[in-house]
């Protein structure tokens, strides 16, 4: 079997191991063998990465067997690979690794260790699967899986009625996008007769012209399974919730790989969104808003986790309105860089939230980057990368984008601003987090736990300096397209107005001055308890500007109120009133044969006094 | 021959089992579970020794039985039947299995009517004579009741006589289709019969075949069950005992389906198909309405009992459909549904022995205690949404896809069907092992372990490798398809005298 072939069933092997044999393997065993498991997927990885490289169709594929068949149309389980899947195999194997590496040692004292690293692996494989299948069945599965474990990892620490509830949101609204977009391969295999992803998008650009109503509807539906899985408008409710999870699944999941998979969907697909401008502008759109809400919403936030996850769904935004503009690359290549720093900053945050004992408030902690320097450093390094200070990976990614925007056709001047506001809301937001958590005097905490007495240091702190490498040089990794996304955007730079690049570059340093000044009570804060300011608007923000309150009002109360007034099934009631009919007669009809003599002689008169009446008519 | 052996041999070997009784309280299910695995063996001997191919209709015997009306003991077993027997065998074994604890009492009397039932329903699957399917069908009915009425739940006798009017009604219905059958066969040819292919050779007008399809539709469409005739089966399933539910789920509702598709679609190819549209409507209200029952349930087996509803819904719109793709993931859903939904009524059984509640509310946090049976209850639970990987997937998958090219629009209301199993499906599995840790339970014996395992394992297998049952129902399929072309090319679907 080709190596490619391979890479998914290391970490599926380890994943039935460690199910199997479950609490009767120690920690080293569970861990060496689920950690060494990704590591065979990120060097198979590489080598095939360094194949493709020669390969001179610039595309790596292998059919494992035949699925099965719609009509004439083939659905393998096999596997593709080409510049962009390969991306993305690094980022799943590679960013995988490090953050298996860190969970190893940050669950070590959990009780189901074992159960977590399964998990864990099993994630890998879905997702693995998810952005080398061949076809968007195949695609589903992945697409599926990665859901079921995104569930069965937030809801990991299932006795927390409140990790139940994140669990089954997090489900549940994503399946409501995984609908409009099996919905969306309905329509694509009735009207091409095919669901290979690489046949889809050459007969689609042959059979169709641009504008066309079909591919309209199926790049909606498509980016309806995106905006589902990645957080975005209008089903980017279940994300913050979903932080209930360990925060090492925060990191890997909810940052780095899975709620990506929106965007390499619609990467992927490229070929009918280029068909819909229409649809391609919808994309900018949900992106560009979906980063303004989100960078709103993590400014009113109290918890340091719901910070990181409402900014992932605005770094999303971007890497939507990077491919709504035509921009395809420099979204891939921001969601490659926001990878690597976002990681970086969920797995520092889950150091700081150990060494605080599991305290996530950010208005309790303060005074950290002298309890804890090489974290705060570590933090810092994540945040410069967010908020695309000159030199980092973050700035050439978001530069990149943002670039792209004032001349694309799909995207336009007000989104080009847009942009910016969200990069100093951005600046803002990473500021406030940072004044609060690190500056100042210590609120609550004193003494700090020392994370390294019963968590292994190497583990704990090695992945992460790999991660600030990466998330600091990142940028300069080149990533050669040209074959996966065959129509460059091209922008004509000439139109623009000369001041566009320095204000981009400018910006997150006047959110910084800003919030310097703005924020000037967290940074000198002395050590009294602070609290948000108790405003409505605040609270508005912080609920994620009432679109939990929306659905829930609008669908999930109703059909909870449905299901509750038609418990006993109206249907049974109605066929059941036959049943009750009938007793009725045979319960009046008994009672008429009671045996005394007096009802019998009355029963006759009456019948006799009636027949007479008629015959008399 | 062969199969005429396994059912005598079911019902002599349950007769023997009631008669053991008396001497052995542990007889009897040895004596079941020796029965069911002799007959399984008997007939995949049978049918992989055979060396034909059962891609059309294969007459086994052919006997007169009561001459004056032309009434023969007829069998005849193509792929579809062979598929459903195979199921049948499966999910007997995990019957008999799931009662071995269950079961104190007339343990004997119990066995005897569950192999009775069995053998009745092999009967319904290879049947080519419509009175001798009509006898089976009551055959598997009268056991199945007792079995309800005696080792039911509390409510056991109000769901036995529900369960047993539901059927006698509409099954009244059938039979006075196949008696008007058999008697427009003496119109037209002279002679009474009630054979599978003579009726197939007959050339209705449209006006007559409407009524007598919709015969055999409402008699079909009462086991399926479909909405709104749907209410006698939570009823049925919730109070049966373990192994009646799974039976009940498992293989009783795949008759309906296997009558539509016989003595509905291809007999009445162009009655049904004008009915099409009614029938798919029916369908996906039955599937939006089960999986909102569904979720509305306290009871973890009226949970999956409602949650049948649903999945029977997508058989009844694909099968309308008059699809290749639809035909061959109805067929698939019918083996796949009867996997699982055979699994979660085990494991509902699996519970109960332990806490003696079917109320989700008087569950939670088994994972502590019970981590296998909750990676169990999980998959099963993941099947029952179309969790892809597993094999309903590929067949509400199918389904869909092939119904879509059809009825576009019910297609997608039915498409809603896949949020509306995640929320009941995600609310079983959390409410049973999520939350604060309750009572301990013990769990999964070995004997539990290999019920769930295999059909897990068959559930993987199917999933991953679908073509295993795919490509054997491909030919009907196509004929199906042949059909709604207005290319009523029958002598493909007749056999060979």
């Amino acid at each position: 079997m080709s190596l490619l072939a391979w890479i998914p069933f290391y970490p599926l092997i380890s994943f039935l191991l460690l199910i199997a044999l479950g609490r009767r393997l120690s920690w080293g065993l569970a861990s060496t063998l689920s950690i060494g498991a990704i590591a065979l997927s990120a060097i198979s990885s590489g080598l095939v990465i360094s194949q493709l490289a020669s390969a001179d169709s610039g595309i790596i594929s292998v059919k494992l067997w035949s699925w099965f068949s719609l009509g004439s149309a083939e659905v393998n389980f096999s596997f593709y690979l080409d510049s962009l899947s390969a991306v993305m195999i690094s980022v799943v194997s590679g960013v995988g690794l490090l953050i298996h590496a860190y969970a190893a040692a940050y669950m070590k004292n959990d009780e189901n260790f074992s159960r977590f690293m399964a998990y864990m692996n099993l994630f890998i494989v879905a997702m693995l699967i998810l952005v080398l299948a061949d076809n968007l069945v195949l695609l589903y599965l992945g697409w599926e899986g990665v859901g079921l474990c995104s569930f069965l990892l937030i809801g990991f620490w299932y006795q927390e009625k409140e990790n139940v509830l994140a669990a089954r949101k997090a489900f549940i609204v994503t399946r409501v996008g995984d609908t409009a977009m099996a919905i969306g391969l309905f329509l694509l295999f009735k009207s091409l007769g095919e669901l290979n992803i690489a046949a889809v998008n050459v007969s689609a650009s042959s059979l169709w012209q641009i504008g066309d109503e079909l591919p309209y509807w199926i790049a909606l539906l498509l980016l309806g399974g995106a905006v589902g899985k990645s957080a975005q408008l209008p089903l980017q409710t279940w994300l913050p919730d979903a932080m209930a999870g360990p925060t090492p699944v925060s990191a890997l999941i909810h940052a780095a790989t899975m709620v990506t998979a929106g965007v390499y969907l619609i990467a992927r697909m490229q070929g009918v969104f280029l068909l819909s401008p229409e649809v391609m502008s919808y994309v900018a759109w949900v992106g560009a808003l979906t980063l303004l809400l989100a960078g709103v919403a993590a400014l009113a936030q109290k918890d340091i986790k719901r910070v990181l996850a409402y900014s992932t769904m605005s770094q999303i935004g971007y890497m939507m309105l990077a491919l709504g503009a035509g921009a395809w690359s420099a979204g891939v290549f921001h969601l490659m860089t926001h990878a690597f720093f976002k990681a970086l900053l969920f797995l520092t945050a889950g150091s700081v939230i150990l060494a605080l004992h599991h305290q996530q408030d950010l208005f309790k902690m303060g005074g950290l980057l002298k309890k804890l320097p090489v974290e705060s450093g570590l933090f810092i390094v994540g945040l410069i990368c967010l908020m695309a200070l000159p030199g980092t990976s973050g700035f050439f990614s978001k530069e990149a984008i943002i670039a792209t925007l004032w001349s694309s056709p799909t995207a336009g001047p007000v989104l080009w601003w847009g942009a910016i506001l969200g990069a100093l809301l951005t600046s803002i937001y990473s500021c406030r987090l940072f004044f609060l958590a690190f500056l100042g005097a210590s609120r609550e905490h004193d003494k700090v736990h020392d994370l390294h007495h019963d968590h292994p240091t190497v583990l704990l702190r090695w992945p992460l300096f790999l991660l600030a490498l990466l998330s600091l040089f990142g940028g300069l990794i080149s990533l050669d397209f040209t074959e996966v996304f065959a129509v460059a955007s091209s922008v004509d730079a000439a139109q623009e107005p000369a001041w566009l690049h320095p204000l981009a570059i400018a910006t997150p340093f006047i959110g910084i001055a800003f919030a310097w000044f703005f924020f000037k009570s967290y940074r000198d804060n002395n050590g009294e308890a602070l609290e948000m300011k108790p405003g409505g608007l605040n609270r508005f923000c912080g609920d994620g500007l009432g679109f939990d309150w929306l659905y829930h009002s609008l669908l999930v109360r109703p059909y909870c109120f449905l299901a509750a007034i038609n418990r006993r099934d109206i249907i049974d009631q109605l066929i059941m009133f036959n049943g009750w009919y009938v007793r009725l007669w045979h319960d009046a009809m008994s009672a008429s044969q009671n045996g005394s003599l007096r009802w019998y002689a009355a029963g006759i008169g009456l019948a006799v006094v009636c027949l007479a009446g008629v015959t008399t008519l | 021959m062969i199969l005429t052996i396994v059912m005598l041999g079911f019902l002599l070997l349950g007769a023997f089992a009631w008669y053991m009784e008396g001497i052995s309280s542990r007889a009897p299910r040895w004596i079941a579970l020796f029965a069911v695995i002799f007959a399984a063996g008997l007939f995949a001997s049978f049918v992989l020794g055979s060396g034909t191919s059962f891609a059309e209709l294969k007459p086994l015997v052919r006997v007169p039985w009561i001459p004056l009306f032309n009434i023969e003991y007829a069998l005849a077993i193509d792929h579809l039947s062979i598929i459903l027997l195979s199921l049948t065998f499966m999910l007997a074994l995990i019957c008999v299995l799931v009662s071995w604890q269950e079961i104190k009492e007339k343990a004997g009397f119990y066995y005897f009517n569950l192999l009775a039932t069995f053998a009745g329903i092999i009967g319904v699957f290879t049947a080519v004579d419509l009175f001798l399917f009509f006898f089976f069908w009551e055959v598997m009915l009268l056991p199945m009741t007792a079995i309800i009425a005696i080792w039911g739940h509390e409510n056991r006798h109000f769901a036995a006589i529900k369960f047993f009017i539901f059927t006698q009604v509409s099954s009244l219905l059938m039979l006075v289709a196949i008696i008007l059958m058999a008697a427009a066969h003496y119109q037209q040819t002279g002679q009474l019969s009630f054979y599978y292919s003579d009726w197939l050779a007959l050339d209705l007008p449209l006006e007559y075949a409407r009524w007598l399809m919709l015969g055999f539709f409402i008699a079909f469409a009462v086991k399926l069950p479909s909405v709104p005739v749907h209410s006698w089966l939570p009823d049925a399933h919730t109070q049966a005992p373990t192994a009646g539910s799974v039976l009940l789920a498992g293989v009783l509702l795949k008759t309906g389906a296997y009558g539509l598709i016989r003595f509905v679609i291809f007999l009445f190819p162009e009655a049904s198909q004008g009915f099409a549209p009614l029938a798919a409507l029916l369908g996906v209200v039955s599937i939006l309405y089960g999986a909102k029952m569904a979720f509305a349930q306290q009871d973890f087996k009226r949970l999956v009992a409602y949650s049948s509803i649903s999945h029977m819904g997508f058989v009844m719109l694909a099968l309308f459909s008059f699809n290749t793709t639809a035909y061959q993931g109805a067929v698939l859903t019918l083996v796949a549904h009867g996997l699982s939904s055979g699994a979660l009524f085990s494991l509902a059984g699996i519970i109960y022995s332990r806490i003696h509640s079917r109320n989700l509310a008087d569950m939670g946090g088994f994972w502590s205690s019970a981590p296998r049976m909750g990676g169990f209850t999980l998959a099963f639970a993941a099947a029952a949404f179309g969790l892809p990987g597993l094999a309903n997937f590929i067949g509400e998958f199918m389904s869909l896809v092939g119904a879509y090219q059809v009825f576009p629009v019910a297609a997608v209301f039915a498409a809603l069907g896949l949020i509306g199993s995640a929320v009941y499906g995600i609310v079983l599995f959390q409410s049973t092992f999520h939350g604060p840790p309750g009572d301990k339970v013990e769990d999964l014996s070995g004997r539990e372990l290999v019920i769930s395992g295999s059909l897990l394992g068959l559930l993987l297998l199917f999933g991953l490798f679908p073509n295993m049952i795919l490509e054997y129902s491909s030919a009907a399929g196509e004929q199906l398809a042949l059909l709604s072309q207005g290319v009523s090319n029958l002598t493909g679907v007749t056999y060979a005298h």
